[in-house]
């Protein structure tokens, strides 16, 4: 109740700045872009290797237009949808029978502990070896990664769902097909957005690690490139195409989820 | 401790499916002479051979000595810097954009990045560990404190104790356990990356090894890399749940107690 109270009285008293605090993230981008560049003009950090961030930026102005930076971009974002793909075709199912069947939980959970911290990284030279310098091992390695948040979510998710809905639902005689539909997957999906949303951040990750490492076609083997030809704007400007790439990423599956799930309480947004 | 059936049941289940699995291989590798697939007993062997020999002073210890350095130092820094800028609002709003900017960053995208700036020597190697683990340290930093019960704060400061207490048993304690979420985050991208880093461009280390073993085909070497990574893995993951389980008694009991009432 304290809590609630002193929370209110800030915001009333923030009620003027609310326009600077809008302001705000713009400001705190423009002050590290200003600071950055007048590091770098000023010869605090050597040039050669810090370009300043006007350069990137017209570095990656370049890039946008090239035939090559599109197909990388598809390259990479192809491995990381059919990874995904691939990955919730086989979570989810274990996920609900997890979630679902205590047996069946019993049976996979010590196994699953077990693999899940399992740094996937390390299966890379495995998964060279056994099917080759290729997409198929980008897309299964990133598929394996991508499988475990999808899999603990769903289960966590299913195991979350209120007894009270489910016994009364039980009670009521509800067939066990609406139980399904009614209670059990919508309770679940929330845990399952979440998954799905971290499951999206480590495909992408093992994705262009694969990239990089193997040197398999890609944003990554691009950042790899223009390394050995030392051009160090493109390099920068790369990775800046890349972050911004997850974080596009990570935004869609966000609104998506907020989307469809506008319903659940823990999405709905609040009125004091 | 007594167990019934069921629970007993349960115990048989979880330990049965790891240890067929296991057993499976055995039957299924042995006779096979797969290459690709070495017996089980050459596998252990070649982990015995490899991994509690002269490799734990020439390839662990460096390994783990990179992957420390850079996660403590990172995990220092960035706990410093999140609680300054978790403590003010307008601090936390100002940067959003750009720790999300760097949350979001594939973090192996900054390996040829650190290769071109400091070369392939430990120095970068610990850089790139220390800067892929700082992001989720950071951020899980700020959201705690930013989360501290803003009555707590103010009692504290208009009973005007001193900064250094506030920070010590106001502000950490109560930012701890979104701490420990943000290093359990990075400890595991430090593994990622010491491997990766060990792959492309080392002389030493458990990723190094690896990536020898496979490009001179001494396949039961490689899987018994690959299995001391994951032995790794989980036991540096069991170190941390510990020591959080330890640092945070405090916090768990409190909110089994609140629930209780």
């Amino acid at each position: 109740m304290m809590t609630s109270t002193s929370q209110t009285q800030v915001r009333t008293r923030s009620r003027w700045p609310a326009m600077g605090d809008m302001l705000l993230p713009f400001a705190g981008v423009a002050i590290f872009v200003v600071a950055f560049e007048a590091v770098v003009r000023l010869g605090v950090l050597p040039q050669r290797f810090f370009p300043p961030p006007s350069v990137m930026v017209w570095a990656l102005s370049n890039l946008i237009t090239q035939p090559e930076f599109h197909w990388a971009l598809w390259n990479t974002l192809s491995s990381w949808a059919a990874a995904l793909l691939l990955a919730a075709v086989f979570a989810l199912p274990i996920g609900f029978a997890m979630g679902a069947s205590p047996l069946v939980y019993s049976a996979l959970r010590l196994t699953t502990e077990f693999l899940r911290p399992i740094p996937s990284v390390a299966l890379i030279p495995a998964a060279i070896l056994l099917i080759g310098a290729n997409v198929e091992a980008k897309i299964y390695l990133a598929a394996f990664s991508a499988f475990w948040p999808i899999l603990i979510q769903t289960v966590y998710g299913m195991r979350d769902i209120d007894p009270t809905a489910l016994e009364t639902a039980r009670s009521f005689r509800i067939g066990r097909g609406d139980i399904w539909t009614r209670i059990m997957l919508p309770s679940a999906s929330p845990y399952i957005g979440t998954g799905l949303r971290i499951a999206s951040a480590v495909a992408l990750i093992i994705v262009v690690t694969m990239e990089i490492v193997v040197g398999i076609p890609g944003i990554g083997l691009m950042i790899i490139n223009a390394r050995q030809g030392a051009n160090v704007p493109n390099v920068y400007a790369l990775i800046l195409a890349s972050g911004l790439l997850g974080w596009a990423l990570n935004t869609m599956f966000a609104v998506i989820e907020a989307r469809l799930l506008h319903w659940h309480p823990s999405y709905r947004s609040v009125t004091p | 401790m007594k167990f019934n059936r069921r629970q007993l049941l349960n115990l048989a289940l979880e330990l049965a499916v790891p240890a067929a699995l296991i057993t499976a291989y055995a039957v299924w590798a042995a006779p096979r002479n797969d290459i690709y697939f070495p017996p089980l007993q050459v596998i252990l062997s070649a982990f015995v051979e490899d991994w509690l020999g002269a490799k734990v002073t020439a390839d662990i210890w460096p390994s783990l000595r990179r992957l420390l350095l850079g996660f403590f130092i990172a995990s220092i820094l960035a706990i410093a810097i999140g609680l300054v800028l978790g403590t003010s609002r307008r601090a936390r709003i100002a940067t959003a954009p750009l720790v999300d900017f760097f949350r979001s960053l594939p973090p192996p995208a900054l390996l040829p990045l650190t290769l071109l700036v400091l070369g392939v020597d430990d120095t970068a190697k610990v850089a790139l560990i220390g800067l892929v683990c700082f992001f989720p340290v950071l951020l899980n930093t700020m959201a705690g404190v930013g989360g501290i019960d803003p009555l707590l704060r103010e009692t504290a400061r208009m009973y005007g104790i001193p900064l250094r207490d506030r920070i010590l048993h106001v502000l950490i304690p109560g930012a701890m356990p979104s701490i420990f979420a943000g290093l359990r985050t990075s400890l595991s991208l430090a593994v990622i990356m010491m491997v990766i880093s060990e792959f492309v461009a080392a002389t030493n280390g458990v990723g190094y090894s690896i990536w020898r073993a496979r490009r001179s085909f001494d396949i039961a070497d490689m899987w018994a890399g690959i299995i001391l990574l994951g032995i790794l893995g989980i036991l540096l993951n069991t170190i941390l749940l510990l020591v959080e389980a330890r640092l945070l008694a405090w916090h768990r009991g409190s909110r089994a107690a609140a629930s209780r009432n």
